[in-house]
């Protein structure tokens, strides 16, 4: 099933729907990449919330995803990595070095605030809660 | 050990009394009606074995006296019936009783084999003319008092290992919790052992922590803790990074030197994880990484802090 990819403002969202196969997170990759170009987009977030399991193949993607768009000038950050998943990628070793990671949606366009510097002050932490 | 061997020996025993009882019916019926007889000066003789044996120290006279009586009546059911059901469920709620006040397992069999002395001895009194008579109601009286005495101390081992177990799991629901002190801002103070169990749980609560608080930052106390080992030493560096997937960062502090060592020992990549020497200097590096800002006020007498998000 392909995953929808949302432009808001300068950052793509791409709110995983279902469970993904080898192919669709493939399809992905290459969707991403080409959306960045075309939307000059400066941040990516990719929702993970409905996986219930991330494989080895899905991290690797994942990692490569965000290695390559950062070469193409965008920051990732993936969000809603559930405790189970979070503690059994990590029993495998997946540990997802070096990309960007936050709790939920709302978290990620944070993050992507902050790294970014698109506002000058961090968000009151309060805030939304 | 303590629990298997009597569960091993249980089905031989009450498979064979089965055979007897079928076999050698008049006689248990004699022998009951024979105990049922002599209720009084046997229970009598039984609480005096058992004080002049200083067994059951923790209870008085009269309590033995009538926890006898129960046990009594409660044998003298098994051996009539066959079933066990009454007196297992008796000797558990005699255990429930006895056990908060400290009564110990080689008592509680030793009350029940003293019983089985008393009851054989005045078998012995009353067929002790004929030889080949009393063999036979030996043959079937030892298999159910085998049974029985196997019963109650079954019973009380179990009672014990529940009391035991429940215990442990109260020390468990205690031992994790995971406190909110600022918004994003969780600590979960450790203390005591942790084994390879404890730790799991540790990283669970903690996940779900994150999660349920929408926490940031997480300072984990461990001054509690004396020492790890190198299993938990590599949990504790996988909660660090689980924390990490779920978009939170965690602060170690109070690592102990002790501790310290095992984690160099297991060549942990110290880039990922964030370790400050107390907790109070953990809060603190939580708080600037949270953009909070402690500030003293002046005209308050106790110089106490208000905090303000910077």
């Amino acid at each position: 099933m392909a995953v929808p990819v949302l432009k808001q403002g300068d950052y793509l969202i791409a709110s995983i729907q279902s469970v993904l196969s080898d192919a669709d997170l493939l399809l992905l990759r290459d969707k991403l990449s080409g959306s960045v170009g075309e939307f000059r987009s400066r941040g990516v977030i990719i929702d993970v919330t409905v996986l219930d399991v991330i494989d080895s193949f899905a991290t690797r993607t994942l990692r490569a995803i965000a290695h390559m768009l950062k070469l193409r000038g965008a920051e990732t950050v993936i969000v809603g990595i559930q405790p189970d998943v979070a503690f059994a990628m990590v029993e495998l070793g997946l540990t997802l070095e070096g990309v960007g990671t936050a709790l939920d949606l709302e978290e990620g366009l944070a993050y992507l605030d902050t790294t970014l510097g698109t506002k000058k002050t961090m968000q009151n932490p309060g805030h939304g809660k | 050990m303590k629990k298997k061997s009597p569960r091993k020996i249980e089905p031989l025993t009450s498979s064979s009394t089965k055979q007897r009882a079928d076999y050698s019916d008049p006689l248990l019926r004699e022998l009951v009606a024979h105990l049922r007889q002599n209720r009084t000066q046997l229970r009598e003789e039984w609480a005096r074995r058992i004080t002049d044996a200083q067994l059951l120290t923790a209870m008085s006279k009269e309590e033995i006296f009538s926890e006898a009586t129960s046990v009594y009546d409660n044998y003298v059911e098994v051996l009539e019936t066959g079933s066990v059901e009454a007196l297992q469920a008796y000797a558990r709620n005699l255990s429930e009783r006895i056990i908060p006040r400290g009564v110990e397992t080689h008592e509680v069999l030793g009350i029940v084999l003293l019983l089985r002395d008393v009851l054989a001895r005045s078998l012995f009194k009353k067929y002790q003319t004929d030889f080949d008579l009393l063999n036979r109601v030996l043959d079937s009286y030892e298999p159910a008092a085998n049974r029985i005495a196997n019963t109650v101390g079954v019973s009380f081992v179990q009672e014990r290992e529940r009391v035991i177990r429940q215990q442990q799991e109260a020390i468990r629901e205690l031992s994790t919790p995971v406190l909110q002190v600022r918004e994003r801002l969780l600590i979960l103070p450790i203390i005591g052992v942790i084994d390879a169990h404890r730790a799991r749980q540790l990283t669970e609560q903690l996940l779900r922590g994150i999660r349920g608080n929408r926490a940031k930052v997480v300072v984990v106390d461990i001054t509690g803790v004396p020492t790890i080992d190198q299993t938990v030493a590599n949990h504790l560096v996988k909660t660090v990074e689980a924390s990490r997937l779920m978009g939170a960062s965690v602060i170690i502090t109070g690592l102990s030197a002790e501790i310290a060592q095992t984690l160099v020992t297991i060549g942990v990549d110290l880039s990922k994880m964030n370790a400050v020497g107390d907790l109070q200097g953990g809060i603190e590096e939580a708080e600037r990484l949270l953009g909070y800002k402690v500030i003293s006020t002046p005209e308050s007498p106790a110089s106490a802090s208000k905090e303000t998000a910077a």
